[in-house]
């Protein structure tokens, strides 16, 4: 594919132009009040955002409230199944960051992977999927952080689902008063990376190792910001507000360099589906439309991204393209990895690299990481283990 | 143009498919009608690699050709990504939820095309409905992922050593994603009774139905959870 011509170099677009936002002139609806004014009516219990919370920029300029800590983990079924790195990371930035989290049992995947893979649900019991883990996290007192982008997404779509639809509101407040539970709307519904974007600056002053001769691209996850599209975070200062923030403006704090690529809007080819029973389509898209693309135009260190699906196809893939003399090699993390492996994480213990197909050495390496020490120590922990020394790794260990 | 390929099927049976995907409630905010642009087709994965059109199954719709429409319910929308790059549409459809929608009446209505698309997927369904968590460290088997290298394999032959190494206590699992709490599973199944899901198990996969109500039923007994 030949190079191409880009307005947008890194972050900064090359423009003149200035788009201002007005949150009262867009085209699509803030629900924020319509919830308020369901819950003053008797509909459902609204659970606030916890103080203390960062205001973060949306698409059309609205604020939206992202809380710090006394966070509810709605874990990801992909990301603790089998890039367990990914979660540890977010609980791990939690603890060096002080912050008070709780990390539920009671708690079910969103159910969407299924839902967009097979379609083997309905639309009532997505949405009661999604109010019975919301309602888990409203009687424990702290509020849901969504791990998964797709869970993000979809939990969006449900939020508006409900809003609009009386009928379906009705009829998954029964069930949920069947479960013997409240009906509970959180006030926002945040994903992780955006929390990641609200402490950057928090983490960018704990920052173990010099990233500054690091180069990312970052892939952003398309239920993250292509579903319920204004409920996402875009920042003027970043591709100019055109792009969402999320990802970037985290991984630029942290002194990284980020690379534009011209496939950044296309998915990663996870497919839901696909990834699972047909990934000859995964394979090709994965590595055709995004790692050779960037490779040819940004040649990066990593490739960063903030979804479960997207991790997962963009590492994974690689491999057969590999052995068909593609142009691919390029170690893929989530930022929340990345993000701990600069403030001083282990990368075995905590980020759990060995999960990840790409090789990930001549980045660790760059980054100024001692890989085999690293290896060593995490076989030690392993044996220990495998001796009866040790039952688990304890956060004791890694902090 | 349809093919001749459904023929056989009484029109009668494809409109009433239509008007079921049509009743969905969320059908009227996924359709306003279409500018032809193609600005859908662009942004779609899919397209690029299958005979598959976005923008076409926007306009079968909008058009109401009912013909054309059985056609795609059986051959196109199993292609899809689902990943709502074409809700970029500047006249606000959303193919991909449209899609969703098509693919539940498919399910529902246990086409032999859906059961086809889906026989090599059932066992994922059985986790999710059964566990709560979608793919577990377990299912990290080599000969299901061959081509993701000799990697699965170091998962698979460490995987209980390697959940044991892992800090979060939640997460020393491997038969699920994430310990799941037992009344938290069965508050799961409730939901699948209530709502009519297991049933649409049973238009799919027979088999697979009779053995997750077996299991559900035992459990809501056993915590006397309603599930009616």
């Amino acid at each position: 594919m030949e190079s191409m011509e880009l307005p947008v170099n890194g972050t900064k677009v090359e423009t003149s132009r200035k788009f201002e936002r007005d949150p009262e002139t867009v085209r699509d609806e803030d629900l924020r009040e319509a919830i308020w004014e369901l819950g003053r009516e008797g509909e459902w219990i609204v659970q606030p955002v916890p103080e203390p919370y960062y205001l973060a920029p949306t698409k059309y300029g609205r604020m939206k409230k992202i809380p710090l800590e006394h966070t509810w983990h709605h874990k990801s079924c992909g990301q603790c199944g089998h890039i367990p790195g990914y979660s540890t990371s977010i609980f791990w930035l939690n603890r060096v960051l002080g912050y008070d989290y709780f990390d539920p049992r009671d708690q079910t995947s969103c159910t969407a992977w299924n839902y967009y893979a097979s379609a083997t649900s309905n639309q009532a019991a997505q949405a009661a999927v999604a109010m019975r883990n919301f309602s888990a996290a409203y009687e424990t007192g702290y509020f849901p952080l969504i791990h998964c982008g797709t869970s993000f997404g979809h939990y969006k779509e449900v939020r508006h689902e409900l809003v609009h639809d009386a009928k379906l509101r009705r009829q998954v407040r029964s069930i949920i008063e069947k479960l013997g539970r409240p009906f509970v709307m959180p006030e926002e519904i945040v994903h992780y990376s955006e929390w990641m974007y609200a402490v950057r600056e928090e983490l960018a002053k704990r920052r173990q190792l010099d990233v500054s001769g690091i180069t990312a691209t970052v892939h952003p996850a398309c239920h993250y910001y292509k579903l319920q599209t204004g409920d996402a975070i875009y920042d003027p200062e970043i591709y100019g507000g055109q792009r969402t923030a999320a990802v970037t403006g985290v991984v630029q704090t942290l002194g990284a360099h980020v690379a534009d690529y011209s496939t950044w809007y296309d998915c990663c080819g996870f497919g839901f589906r696909h990834i699972l029973v047909q990934r000859d389509f995964t394979r090709s898209f994965a590595t055709l439309r995004k790692i050779e693309v960037m490779k040819q135009e940004a040649n990066p260190d990593v490739v960063l991204t903030h979804d479960t699906g997207c991790v997962t196809s963009l590492d994974k893939s690689q491999f057969a393209a590999q052995a068909h003399g593609r142009n691919v090699g390029v170690p893929v993390m989530s930022e929340s990895q990345f993000a701990a492996l600069a403030l001083g994480a282990h990368p075995f213990r905590v980020t759990q690299l060995h999960w990840h197909a790409v090789d990930y050495r001549s980045l660790l390496e760059k980054m100024g990481i001692d890989v085999d020490r690293a290896w060593a120590e995490f076989q030690s922990d392993v044996e220990k283990v495998k001796q009866g020394e040790m039952d688990y790794l304890t956060w004791e260990h890694v902090l | 143009m349809p093919s001749d390929r459904y023929g056989d099927v009484a029109l009668e049976e494809k409109q009433r498919l239509f008007d079921e995907v049509k009743a969905d409630s969320r059908y009227k905010t996924y359709l306003y009608g279409c500018y032809e642009c193609g600005i859908c087709v662009a942004a779609c994965p899919s397209a690029r690699f299958y005979d598959f059109s976005p923008r076409k199954i926007t306009q079968t719709l909008a058009r109401e050709d009912v013909e054309l429409f059985y056609e795609q319910l059986n051959d196109d929308v199993w292609n899809c990504s689902q990943c709502f790059s074409c809700n970029r549409c500047p006249r606000q459809n959303s193919p991909g939820g449209l899609i969703t929608i098509m693919r539940e009446v498919a399910v529902k209505n246990g086409l032999r095309t859906t059961k086809e698309a889906l026989a090599g997927y059932t066992r994922i369904i059985y986790k999710i409905m059964t566990t709560g968590t979608q793919v577990s460290p377990d299912m990290l088997q080599e000969d299901a992922f061959p081509d993701w290298g000799p990697q699965v394999k170091q998962v698979s032959e460490n995987l209980d050593v390697w959940r044991r190494v892992l800090p979060p206590e939640t997460l020393h699992t491997t038969g699920l994603s994430w310990q799941v709490e037992e009344r938290t599973m069965h508050e799961l199944y409730a939901i699948w009774k209530m709502t009519g899901t297991l049933d649409m198990i049973g238009e799919l996969d027979e088999g697979l139905h009779d053995i997750m109500e077996e299991i559900m039923d035992d459990a809501l007994e056993e915590s006397g959870i309603v599930s009616e």
